[in-house]
């Protein structure tokens, strides 16, 4: 018997106006998995992504993390919020916040951590990321890279029980992309439970469990990423794949 | 000029009226202002629409008719306050209106991405609010607020007719003496500027401090 999976989305469907950004949605996430997201600009994939820690409501269907299905808008949704990081492409970390602030701040504030516990755990991450010689700076002094890691190390002071990353690293300048893709890889060597939009391959093979295509809203593929890298089954996956691998 | 020595102790009366009226009221229109903006931001429907509709029917008001409301107004509801109360009451739910707006446009300035990352760590919208969006608001809600305040400032002017003493006031006593309405003026517009200028100088302190505190 296989343990009770951490995040589930049964019949997930968004409008966007009369735009239909999410059909009918179905998508298993077990515990320590890591499930990568890929699909072509505008498949909805950062709207699914958002909607899983409900930055996005839904119109209908459920999605349920942890067993618990999402809460309203309110005190409960902010709990379970607390329990899954995200990670964003334009980073957003606080600009007005030292980077040791940004870290300690959610848990001084919503796990009400004392200032001791906050700090030192917050420095321990930041050195877990390479970054502790950072730690009294403002964002705005980090490179894009760093700001990143910064970001990862935030939401996981949080100890979240899945991670969110919406394209973390689509915003980086070439050479700092892999400082980012390593802090992940070895996340997930870890066990955390992650989902992941990204047009990295190099990061799918390596560490997802599985690969889910999106286009036009649908998830059109569901698979291994060996399998699906090697032999996609729909020719919008196909079509997809030649072009982002060789340009 | 004799005008100003002979009558210093009316004058300093009515200097210390208006500064009263402008502090009390622009302390009261601070906190419900900033109350209000939060309301118009938040994701309750009927604090929404609360917020919209206390600052419509104040911004559309006249301030005088404001004050003719609360005077009157208030006292059929068996409130009965001084007047000192009352005009600062309706000067402040006055300002309240355009500080709201003030700070509702700083929201906005602050990205997007700021709030979502603090709602996805966890935080309320009072926590979103408070720690991330408000304080990233304030450097550019200083300067409108400072306007608004010296605004305030001459607006007091008008509880002077509804028996609050206050600086413009002190003109009729010094009519009624027999002082030439000229020099009264000058040393009472002298007032107001001693009041304006010092928000104004203490509002462009705020504004040099938080601007290199980033
Ligand atoms: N807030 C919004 N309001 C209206 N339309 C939106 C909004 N957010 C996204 N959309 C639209 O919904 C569709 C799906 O958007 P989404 O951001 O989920 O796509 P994506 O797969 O992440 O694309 P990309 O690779 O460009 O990030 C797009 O057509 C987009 O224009
Ligand atoms: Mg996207």
């Amino acid at each position: 018997m296989p343990e009770e999976p951490l995040i589930v989305l049964r019949g997930v469907n968004k409008h966007f106006g009369r735009l239909h950004v999410l059909k009918d949605i179905e998508l298993t996430v077990g515990r320590g998995e890591v499930v990568v997201v890929i699909g072509p600009s505008g498949s909805g994939k950062s709207t699914l992504c958002r909607a899983i820690n409900r930055l996005e409501p839904v119109e209908s269907g459920t999605i349920t993390v942890d067993g618990q299905p999402l809460p309203a808008e309110g005190r409960a949704l902010a709990k379970l919020r607390a329990d899954v990081g995200m990670v964003f492409q334009s980073f957003n970390l606080f600009a007005h916040r030292t980077v040791l602030d940004n870290v300690m701040l959610a848990p001084l504030k919503v796990r009400r951590h004392g200032k001791a516990e906050a700090e030192r755990k917050a420095r321990e991450l930041l050195d877990r990321v390479g970054l502790t010689a950072q730690a009294d700076k403002l964002p705005a002094q980090l490179s894009g890279g760093q700001q990143q890691r910064v970001a990862i190390a935030r939401a996981l002071a949080m100890d979240p029980k899945a991670m969110l990353f919406d394209e973390p690293t689509s915003a980086l300048d070439p050479e700092m992309i892999n400082e980012v893709l390593e802090v992940m890889q070895q996340l997930a060597e870890e066990g955390m439970t992650m989902v992941v939009v990204t047009h990295e391959m190099g990061f799918a093979r390596s560490a997802a469990d599985r690969v889910v295509f999106m286009a036009d809203g649908e998830i059109i593929e569901d698979r291994v990423p060996e399998d699906f890298f090697t032999d996609p089954r729909t020719d919008r996956a196909r079509d997809f794949l030649s072009k982002i691998l060789h340009h | 000029m004799n005008v100003l020595t002979d009558n210093f102790s009316l004058y300093g009366k009515g200097l210390w009226g208006t500064v009263q009226l402008t502090l009390l009221a622009g302390a009261l229109a601070l906190a419900v202002g900033v109350l209000i903006a939060g309301f118009r931001v938040s994701p309750v429907k009927a604090l929404r629409v609360f917020g919209t509709a206390w600052v419509t029917v104040l911004r559309n008001t006249p301030l005088t008719l404001l004050f003719f409301a609360v005077l009157l107004g208030l006292p059929r509801f068996g409130v009965v306050l001084p007047f000192m109360v009352f005009a600062v009451l309706a000067l402040g739910a006055y300002t309240s209106a355009f500080i709201c707006e003030a700070v509702r446009a700083g929201i906005n300035t602050v990205p997007l991405g700021q709030g979502e990352a603090a709602r996805s760590l966890g935080m309320t919208f009072t926590q979103t609010l408070s720690l991330v969006v408000l304080p990233q608001a304030a450097r550019s809600v200083i300067p409108p607020i400072g306007s608004t305040l010296i605004a305030l400032a001459k607006n007091s002017a008008i509880a002077g007719s509804f028996s609050v003493t206050e600086l413009l006031g002190t003109y009729k006593p010094l009519n009624e003496r027999g002082y030439g309405i000229v020099w009264t003026f000058v040393w009472i517009a002298v007032g107001y500027l001693i009041v304006t200028l010092t928000l104004a100088g203490v509002f462009g302190l705020l504004e040099r401090k938080l601007g290199v505190a980033r």
